[in-house]
């Protein structure tokens, strides 16, 4: 079986968010500013591995994002993906018409070993939720496409997906070729091992020129989400082991009801 | 004309669709709802005092229960016959996933968890719509004569007006490929337990609870409190606590009474699933964690040691 699984580079904050002067972009020079990738992602590149150990094939990792993205890819190189294919922006946002076509090229290029059969996504991007890249993919092949997908088995070639609603699960089939667009919690991605990252590196990523179309889903400027900035009212002396809040936190309880 | 997309569930209206239909009727005072499903029928009543007038109803014999495609194919049909400025939906994951076949169908823009909509009538529209879980907004154009767009869910709040409800049914034309994905089953119905999204009161553990073993004193308090635990990602991903008690931008968003974060850091993602709680109070040893700027009331200090003091003193309280 072989896989593709599609990740986007997003920045991370370790504290609050803060954007550039011209507020078009989040400010990723601050020290507590970093680089990751979504969990849904994550969880997608963990079952794309772990299909792989089931029914062999490759799996491949394709993202649209700038070079330096090969850190985030490398990554998941590290916890078992086969390969990883970068097509290169020059840093300027592509809207999800752009992104979606850039990865339909690249699915339709098929990987080194064949044609795919299954390509993972996230439901929605960390950063934009767009919800629905992973559906244009899937009328642009002519594929089946299931979302939201929090358990999957697939057996004779057919996914069988379930999706998490409230508190029950609906069941859905489909056959593949197909894609499937997955939610934190499908399972539990694996920590990379130190020959996981060894191997990581020598394994192959491409490099491909991206031309971004003129976005149709057009970013004019961002702005943070306007909160009050608190700053917690410290229950008892604040300088011992905590215990001495335990009166106040009680009559806490009993003001809000909650006792 | 606005052409809305509500959902129901076997003939149970989702009450977060219908918010779309107020979101609609601000931007323009004819908005016709389409509804898909036998079903649906029972329905037309409630979203007539909702402001619908025309209800078209999308009735198929293959289609029981929620087909994305075919409701993509239904709402297709109806906007070449009756040509809308904008299909509108509220984001639900059902919302959302519609809209997102009827783009991707068209080869349109869609834009996603909006809080605010302009319609321009020059094929340029405006949206503000949230990124990062709502920690960031975004101003948007949307370049398209037809305009797809998703509130999300709760940026309007659903506002009773008069409609007539007058039904329109038709027969869509659905190929077998629109009824491919369908649900075939559905499992873990009726769960029991005081659910993350009803609990008053949530008791939520991160990476600073330890481990499995240190959960069982948060689950002391809970049960004292009628709580529902809840826990961080890192929690999850060790494998400490199941993801369904998982809060935050890829977890469940939670708004109780009392949102209690022990040894939780207040990570924006985190912070996305629980900031319009009323009272948020954080158990954490460092005074300076980015939860500070978050939480109402905070305790400084160790949560193995205040915990099991606060469990005692609560039960006494109780008593
Ligand atoms: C796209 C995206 C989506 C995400 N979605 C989510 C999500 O849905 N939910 C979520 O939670 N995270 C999410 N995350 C992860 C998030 O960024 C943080 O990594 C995570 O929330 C941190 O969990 P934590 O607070 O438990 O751990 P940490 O950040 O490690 O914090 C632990 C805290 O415990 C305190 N502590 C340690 N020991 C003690 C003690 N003995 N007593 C009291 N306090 C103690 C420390 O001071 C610290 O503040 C997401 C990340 C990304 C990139
Ligand atoms: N730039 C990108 N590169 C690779 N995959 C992406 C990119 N943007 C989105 N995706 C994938 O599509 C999913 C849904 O994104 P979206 O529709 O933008 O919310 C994400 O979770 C990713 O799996």
């Amino acid at each position: 079986m072989n896989i593709a699984v599609c990740a986007k580079r997003v920045p991370l904050s370790g504290g609050r968010w803060e954007l550039t002067a011209d507020g078009t972009e989040i400010d990723t020079s601050g020290a507590s500013m970093g680089f990751t990738l979504s969990p849904h992602e994550e969880c997608a590149a963990e079952a794309a591995v772990q299909l792989v150990e089931e029914f062999g094939g490759s799996s491949t990792v394709i993202t649209v994002g700038v070079a330096d993205s090969e850190e985030q890819i490398r990554s998941l190189l590290a916890v078992g993906i086969d390969r990883g294919v970068i097509v290169e922006t020059d840093g300027g946002e592509w809207d999800p018409q752009g992104t979606s076509s850039a990865l339909i090229e690249q699915v339709r290029a098929g990987s080194p070993d064949g044609a795919y059969d299954l390509v993972l996504l996230g439901t929605e991007a960390a950063d934009t939720a767009d919800f629905q890249v992973g559906i244009r993919i899937a009328h642009a092949l002519g594929w089946p496409v299931v979302t939201n997908v929090k358990g999957l088995k697939i057996t004779d070639g057919v996914a069988r997906c379930e999706r998490a609603v409230g508190s029950y699960r609906e069941i859905y089939e489909v056959s593949l070729p197909a894609v499937i667009t997955v939610k934190d919690g499908l399972n539990i991605p694996r920590y990379p091992s130190v020959p996981g990252r060894i191997k990581a590196r020598k394994k192959s990523v491409d490099f491909i020129a991206g031309e971004r179309p003129a976005p149709r889903l057009e970013k004019v400027k961002l702005a943070l989400a306007v909160e009050e900035q608190r700053s917690a009212e410290i229950l008892g002396t604040g300088t011992g082991n905590g215990a001495d809040a335990v009166p106040a936190l009680v009559e806490l309880f009993r003001t809000i009801g909650v006792i | 004309m606005i052409l809305v997309i509500v959902d129901h569930d076997r003939g149970v209206l989702d009450p977060t669709s219908v918010q779309a239909i107020s979101g609609a009727l601000a931007l323009d005072s004819e908005v016709d709802v389409l509804v898909v499903g036998a079903a649906g029928r029972d329905v037309v009543g409630e979203l007539a005092s909702f402001g619908a007038n025309t209800v078209h109803l999308a009735v198929h014999d293959s289609v029981t229960d929620f087909t994305p495609v075919a409701s993509a194919r239904a709402a297709l049909e109806l906007i070449s016959r009756v040509s809308p400025a904008a299909v509108l939906v509220t984001g639900t994951p059902r919302g959302n996933e519609v809209l997102a076949h009827i783009a991707a169908i068209l080869d349109l823009p869609m834009a996603a968890e909006c809080l605010e909509i302009a319609l321009g009538n020059d094929g340029v529209h405006q949206v503000v719509r949230n990124r990062w879980g709502g920690n960031i907004m975004e101003t948007a154009r949307v370049h398209s004569t037809l305009l797809l767009a998703a509130f999300a869910p709760h940026a309007v709040r659903a506002e009773s007006a008069v409609g007539t409800g007058t039904i329109a049914e038709f027969t869509p034309a659905l190929s077998d490929a629109d009824l491919a994905v369908r649900i075939l089953d559905r499992v873990g119905e009726g769960a029991t337990g005081v659910g993350l999204t009803e609990a008053r009161v949530i008791v939520s553990g991160g990476r600073g609870v330890g481990g499995p073993e240190g959960f069982a004193i948060l689950e002391e308090l809970a049960s004292l409190l009628d709580a529902a635990i809840g826990c961080s990602r890192v929690v999850t991903s060790n494998g400490w606590r199941p993801h369904s008690e998982q809060v935050g931008q890829t977890g469940t968003k939670v708004a109780p009474d009392l949102y209690i974060a022990c040894g939780i850091s207040g990570a924006t993602q985190h912070i996305a699933g629980c900031r319009t709680s009323k009272t948020i109070i954080a158990i954490n040893t460092d005074k300076d964690a980015p939860i500070m700027g978050y939480a109402h009331y905070a305790v400084i200090g160790d949560l193995h040691t205040i915990l099991p003091e606060l469990v005692a003193a609560t039960r006494a309280a109780k008593e």
